[in-house]
């Protein structure tokens, strides 16, 4: 048993999962928004609008603003434990991933219910 | 042909070099790696490797040739040898005690750490400990396992992190006590591999699969190990 206190969920088979799990919320997302905007004319700003406006699509975005959340943090943690091997300068890469990631969470909602 | 050989000598080089050396095979037969090695040895007594059984049963002489790793007794020139010429290199990831000879410290660490023994608390009986046919059936393409490293070391998560990830080796062998109907420790056995790094650290990325002399299938064995944590959660 390795112990970690970095990683997501502290349990090999919780990131696991989390990490297969997101990943299908991503890939369901990138399929409506690839669909939407290849078969669809490109949508006017109203509709633009319309469609993020609706409660459906806010929680759909903000699902997938939260999965890629989740799946950036368990992926790059891998990532800098692999490659990143001094203490201290994995603990920066770390800490750089964790703040953006928060960073890019708020300002995604401030975007989404700012419409 | 023209034979590249990883050549180390703590005790006299202050660094690892490549020494390329020119050998006719007698015969002009397909003759196994490990028949070169000796060939060489020859010409150079100095060169170093391990070796014992001469027949892909002990596990000894697993080395890189040209790039993939390999039982050099069970392995043939022509299996390997490209434009007449062959690299020699000590299986990669583990610190070179001299030449061909790797030290197995790390990797027999990480097979110690999944206690690679039955464990049984109930009372043992009168006679040995009966296993079905099917149950016995669960064990083939596990205990095959010969401990000869190279699919580890051809394992980039292993090399990254040799301390933390168990390892492909270690990790088919933890299933063989895993699967085996007479072993006990199970959940103990599951509790231990839960971590981000023991089993999780494989990406499957296959080499193991690809490297193995016995046609062994770690891999697999990890995605079974994965099943079984899965279903044992809540």
């Amino acid at each position: 048993m390795v112990t970690s206190i970095t990683s997501f969920g502290r349990s090999g088979l919780y990131d696991w999962m989390i990490q297969r799990v997101t990943a299908l919320v991503l890939v369901a997302y990138t399929v409506f928004m690839v669909c939407y905007l290849a078969f669809g004319d490109v949508p006017t700003y109203e509709q633009w609008k319309g469609l993020f406006e609706g409660t459906a699509m806010r929680i759909f975005t903000l699902l997938a603003l939260l999965s890629m959340a989740a799946h950036a943090w368990i992926g790059l943690w891998s990532v800098s434990t692999d490659y990143i091997k001094p203490t201290g300068a994995r603990f920066v890469f770390q800490s750089v991933c964790g703040l953006l990631t928060f960073i890019y969470v708020v300002w995604g909602i401030q975007i989404l219910w700012g419409i | 042909m023209l034979v590249s050989v990883y050549r180390y000598n703590p005790e006299t080089d202050d660094a690892p070099y490549m020494q390329d050396i020119h050998i006719d095979i007698p015969g002009g037969k397909d003759i196994m790696v490990l028949d070169l090695l000796q060939l060489l040895k020859d010409k150079d007594p100095s060169l170093g490797y391990r070796r014992s059984c001469r027949e892909g049963v002990c596990g000894s002489d697993g080395m890189n040739m040209n790039g993939t790793n390999g039982l050099a007794c069970i392995t043939p020139l022509s299996a390997v040898v490209e434009k007449d010429k062959l690299v020699l290199r000590p299986l990669p990831g583990l610190p070179v005690i001299r030449d061909l000879v790797v030290d197995m410290t790390q990797f027999y660490k990480q097979y110690e750490k999944i206690k690679p023994y039955l464990i049984n608390d109930t009372p043992a009986p009168a006679i040995e400990r009966l296993q079905s046919p099917e149950d016995r059936a669960e064990l083939d393409g596990l205990y095959e396992c010969i401990l000869c490293a190279c699919c580890s070391t051809a394992c980039p998560s292993f090399w990254w992190n040799p301390d933390k990830f168990v390892g492909p080796s270690g990790l088919l062998q933890a299933y063989r006590f895993l699967a085996d109907s007479r072993d006990t420790a199970t959940r103990e056995r599951l509790a231990e591999l839960d971590d981000p790094f023991s089993v999780f650290r494989c990406h499957g990325i296959m080499n193991c699969v690809n490297v193995c002399p016995k046609g062994l299938n770690p891999t697999k064995a990890i995605g079974k190990i994965r099943n079984m944590l899965l279903s044992q959660a809540t």
